[in-house]
């Protein structure tokens, strides 16, 4: 077959089946093209011998007839899944060295399913940032150029913190990806990239073996190429594990079915407060045309208001450091990672974690500690605690009336490496993906457009819990609507 | 009998008063650990009962173990505490070398039990009642060793993510004897109950003891914190020499200063652990990986239904069945081992005379043998045998001590060595009568005597008989027949 790499998943799950190429084949396209794409930065490890025997064993299986629901597809797994036997940093100096003897569920589920793993992705340093520039490794290019405007021959950013994996199957040096969203890391990137990116209901999706930042958070999820390829591969990562506490034990609907049922007669909701003071007019006309689409296959779009979403980014801002300062405290030097020596444990610890963590986790660590502390707990913590729950009650109510909630996925399309931006500004990114992982709720960035620059724009959709299904009825209609077939320019061929 | 009356510290200036408040841990008798599934069991070789979990690998969740959550309700239940059926865990954060994860798991503002009470039971044979605030699961740490390398310390992780619950009292107690008489009944339920073995040599079960001191009627007194102590003797030297030591610091005008400090049992005295300003900022918060712990009712009916008997009804019982005096009663229902010895060996058997011989001549032989109960080498139907032969007359209760010291040595029965040995006692009333005939005939003298008024002289001719027989003689018979002879 000429051109494997323009295949998404399911059209190359389907040519594995009709022989039409080989597991092998599809591997060795891919490991070419991880080759040819290097320069983006976006892969911290490449397991090209795992693959190739992978892809080997994927073969062996499609001769009998025996493949499973990603037999043979070629995998980029983000760096903060844990993976035996291969490295695993989190993008984070104080990791360099760890090789994981376990392998996590969710990245378990994809092997028993027969995908192929590529290798390791860069991404934010224990996935706290929004432009993959906060990575022990380096940032990640976005394969994405602007074509018009003051952008034109800037290097950009792919988004964070899942910015190795968007950059990669925007590269088409992989053909899915999995990553993890604690405030929008997949949505993100994959607006940034012109992926789809989906954040499941919390707790869908096993967090074990994935390194932790915000537990109450952090959920896995894909970043694939088309909502087909976010159905079938949401189906094969989701699934109740008791090696997570916060691990639901429901069904997942049927995904694949959702692709084809349309929304006629569903209600969607577009949230008031989602439209920022200032707001880039290009996001405003898309998120406009976003509501034409599912208005002319049928749903009903009505104003909504979700009152306390402005004060979803502070509740984010405290609620996460205040996690991530405790769940980093175990990379301390005594058992793994790196060690500075000292000579007594505290200046071990000191010059280990001085070392060891960037900028951007000191700070978030010394967040989280400022506000968990006596006397600072009840009207930090414990206030953002109570608004996080307005949060949730806001969306509890809200979906009462309506299916689901329209809203672009960013505030921008991708900007520029090394941009000087302050911490707030960056934080700002967030601001529509953040209120999702506050209430534990799911949602889907679907690409839909170019801006002027030439860039591509995602739009959100957001459902009630468990209603996976109903994100990718939406996302599909989206999809259709938008018929956004455009290829990065950075992309491998 | 109930107590009301605190008992008062005389010092050189007048009288204090003491207030003692205890937190004890007790580790969950369980074959896993709290949030692991790794074995807890005790004296595996360093690092061998180790999971993932455990040393806090990365992405590692723990996920709770609900034999130790029904353990922590059994345990509830017997201290007569509320079951608190929403609990959660928070994370208690401070870096150590044995703590992996940089938190504790534990429970803070929402513990699983809540209030109840024990009552203990004094030398004097009063009793009490003590408050127990709450009572709540938590990980243990890791173990430090510092004197393995010259430069280097060494960390054992068996003991980290091991259950343990933390049980704290009301400050209701006013003297050393109170404490100790506490820890003893707080072990013995827990014993019963079989939710920890309460060894406190192995740290199953240990203490931190607060103390503080004021006049009567004053309000409270600035506390310290003596921290685990093993063992009931060092609770009660911790508290007097705490005591003490505040009592002359405020009579000579000083404060006393809130701290941590630290028994040292060489000395018998306290020393400064840390002060309150070096205390740790715990930043205790919900923790994220675990939902909060719910508890259905009749689960917690189902373990209340099936609670084992307790020392409080089991003592109760042995007043009132065997009609033991409170102090036997006590002794006796401290242990459900002892209890159990007891139980079989008095069946169809003089029930006060059996504890008699067990407390006092079994205890004591077992003592300086160096042997548990569980060693002895005389069963407790033999025992029950031998107080059968004194009270059915085969022997009497001073050949019965020369048979018992015989079983001691070699675990024989009682009627094989007192078939052996001879010590099948007289009770043929003519042998006794030529006894008794014989030794009048010699001290007509004293006969004389006794019949002119010297009623004290019986006890000499009783004396002599049994010598006569050389202890073998039916002492009830002997008492009769000498009463006819004499007054006859």
């Amino acid at each position: 077959m000429s051109d494997l790499l323009s295949l998404t998943a399911v059209a190359a799950r389907s040519a594995l089946d009709k022989k039409e190429c080989s597991a092998s084949e599809l591997t060795a396209a891919y490991l070419k093209a991880i080759e040819d794409t290097a320069d983006n930065n976006a892969y911290v490890a490449i397991t090209a011998d795992k693959a190739t025997d992978m892809a080997k064993a994927s073969d062996a299986r499609l001769a009998k007839g025996e493949g499973g629901a990603l037999e043979g597809i070629p995998v980029g797994v983000k760096d903060m899944f844990c993976t035996k036997g291969v490295e695993t940093t989190a993008s984070s100096q104080i990791l360099k060295g760890f090789v994981p003897t376990y392998e996590s569920t969710v990245t378990s589920h994809l092997w028993a399913d027969g995908a192929v793993m590529l290798g390791k992705l860069n991404c934010d340093e224990f996935a706290m940032g929004s432009a993959n520039e906060t990575s022990a490794f380096g940032p990640v290019t976005n394969p994405w150029t602007a074509t018009n405007g003051d952008l034109m021959g800037k290097a950009l950013t792919p988004g964070g913190s899942s910015g190795g994996s968007a950059a990669a199957m925007a590269a088409r040096s992989c053909l899915l990806a999995p990553g993890t969203d604690t405030g929008g890391s997949i949505r993100q990137p994959a607006a940034f990239c012109g992926m789809v990116g989906l954040k499941p209901t919390y707790g869908r999706c096993s967090r074990r073996g994935i390194v932790a930042f915000a537990s109450s958070l952090d959920q896995a999820g894909p970043i694939t190429r088309d909502v087909a390829d976010c159905a079938l591969m949401m189906t094969s990562m989701a699934g109740h594990d008791e090696g997570d506490s916060t691990s639901i034990d429901a069904p997942m609907p049927d995904l694949m079915a959702a692709l084809s049922m349309g929304i006629k007669g569903m209600r969607i909701g577009i949230p008031d407060e989602y439209t920022l003071d200032g707001m880039n007019p290009e996001i405003v006309a898309l998120w406009e045309q976003g509501r034409a689409w599912l208005e002319d296959a049928g749903a009903s779009c009505v104003p909504v208001s979700l009152p306390h979403t402005q004060y979803a980014l502070p509740a984010y801002y405290i609620v996460a450091p205040a996690e991530a300062s405790s769940n980093l405290a175990r990379y301390d030097g005594v058992r793994y990672g790196q060690r500075v020596e000292g000579a007594t444990l505290d200046e071990m610890y000191a010059k280990t974690r001085g070392a060891g963590f960037g900028d951007e986790v000191k700070r978030r660590i010394l967040i989280g500690t400022y506000v968990l502390s006596a006397g600072y707990y009840d009207a930090y913590y414990i206030k953002a605690q109570q608004v996080r729950r307005l949060i949730q009650q806001d969306f509890l109510t809200v979906f009462e009336q309506v299916d689901a909630l329209l809203t672009p996925s960013t505030p921008t399309a991708a900007f520029p490496l090394g941009e000087k931006m302050d911490a707030v500004s960056m934080f700002l990114n967030d601001v529509f993906t953040v209120p999702a992982n506050l209430a534990g709720i799911p949602a889907i960035s679907v690409p839909s457009g170019l801006s002027s620059d030439g860039l591509p724009l995602g739009l959100q959709l957001i459902a009630p819990a468990l209603r996976e299904d109903t994100l990718i009825r939406g996302a599909a209609v989206i999809e259709k609507a938008a018929g956004f077939d455009h290829v990065a320019t950075g992309a491998a061929s | 009998m109930t107590k009301n009356v605190s008992p008062l510290v005389e010092g050189r200036t007048g009288p204090w008063e003491v207030i003692i408040g205890l937190e004890v841990h007790a580790q969950v008798s369980s074959e896993a650990k709290l949030f692991s599934g790794a074995s807890a069991a005790f004296g595996a070789g360093p690092n061998e009962h180790v999971s993932l979990v455990d040393a806090a690998m990365p992405g590692m969740l723990p996920v709770i173990n609900r034999f130790c959550v029904e353990q922590a309700v059994r345990t509830g239940l017997g201290l007569n505490a509320q079951i608190n059926l929403v609990s959660v865990f928070d994370r208690k954060n401070y870096f150590y070398a044995d703590l992996p994860q940089g938190y504790q798991i534990s429970q803070f503002k929402q513990p699983i039990v809540g209030e109840g009470s024990i009552t203990i039971t004094l030398s004097d044979g009063t009793s009490r009642d003590i408050g127990i605030e709450r009572l709540h699961l938590e990980q243990d740490a890791g173990k430090s060793m510092h004197d393995q390398h010259p430069s280097k310390s060494f960390i054992d992780l068996n003991r980290s993510g091991v259950a343990l619950m933390e049980i704290v009292s009301k400050p209701d107690m006013r003297s050393a004897e109170e404490a100790a008489a506490y820890v003893s009944k707080l072990r013995a339920i827990v014993r019963f109950l079989g939710t920890c073995d309460g060894n406190m040599e192995q740290g199953s079960l240990r203490a931190d003891c607060n103390v503080s001191v004021r006049r009567p009627g004053e309000p409270l007194g600035t506390r310290t914190e003596t921290k685990n102590l093993n063992s009931i003797r060092f609770i009660a030297q911790a508290i007097n020499s705490e005591v003490a030591r505040q009592i002359e610091i405020l009579e000579d005008g000083g404060t006393i200063v809130q701290e941590t400090r630290l028994f040292d049992n060489t000395t018998g005295q306290t020393r400064t652990m840390r002060s309150k300003e070096d205390a740790h900022d715990y930043r205790y918060f919900p923790d994220p990986d675990l939902l909060p712990l719910k508890l259905d009712a009749a689960w917690v009916d189902h373990i209340r239904d099936t609670l084992p008997e307790l020392p409080d009804a089991l003592r109760a019982r042995l007043l009132d069945q065997y009609g033991l005096s409170p102090y036997d009663a006590s002794l006796i229902s401290e242990d459900r081992a002892v209890a159990a010895y007891y139980e079989t060996a008095a069946a169809g058997q003089d029930a006060k005379i059996v504890a008699n011989w067990m407390t006092v001549e079994l205890f004591g032989a077992l003592n300086k043998m160096g042997l548990d109960l569980a060693d002895s080498p005389v069963k407790p139907d033999q025992l029950g045998k031998l107080v059968g032969r004194i009270t059915d007359g085969t022997i009497s209760g001073r050949i019965a001590k020369d048979v018992f010291a015989l079983m001691l040595e070699n675990g024989a029965d009682p009627d094989q060595v007192i078939d052996e040995k001879g010590f099948k006692q007289v009770s043929d009333t003519g042998a006794i009568e030529a006894m008794i005939d014989a030794v009048m005939a010699e001290n007509a003298d004293k006969v004389a005597e006794y019949r002119g008024g010297k009623d004290k002289l019986f006890g000499f001719f009783v004396g002599q008989v049994m010598k006569a027989s050389q202890g073998q003689a039916n002492p009830g018979v002997v008492n009769g027949l000498l009463k006819q002879k004499l007054d006859g």
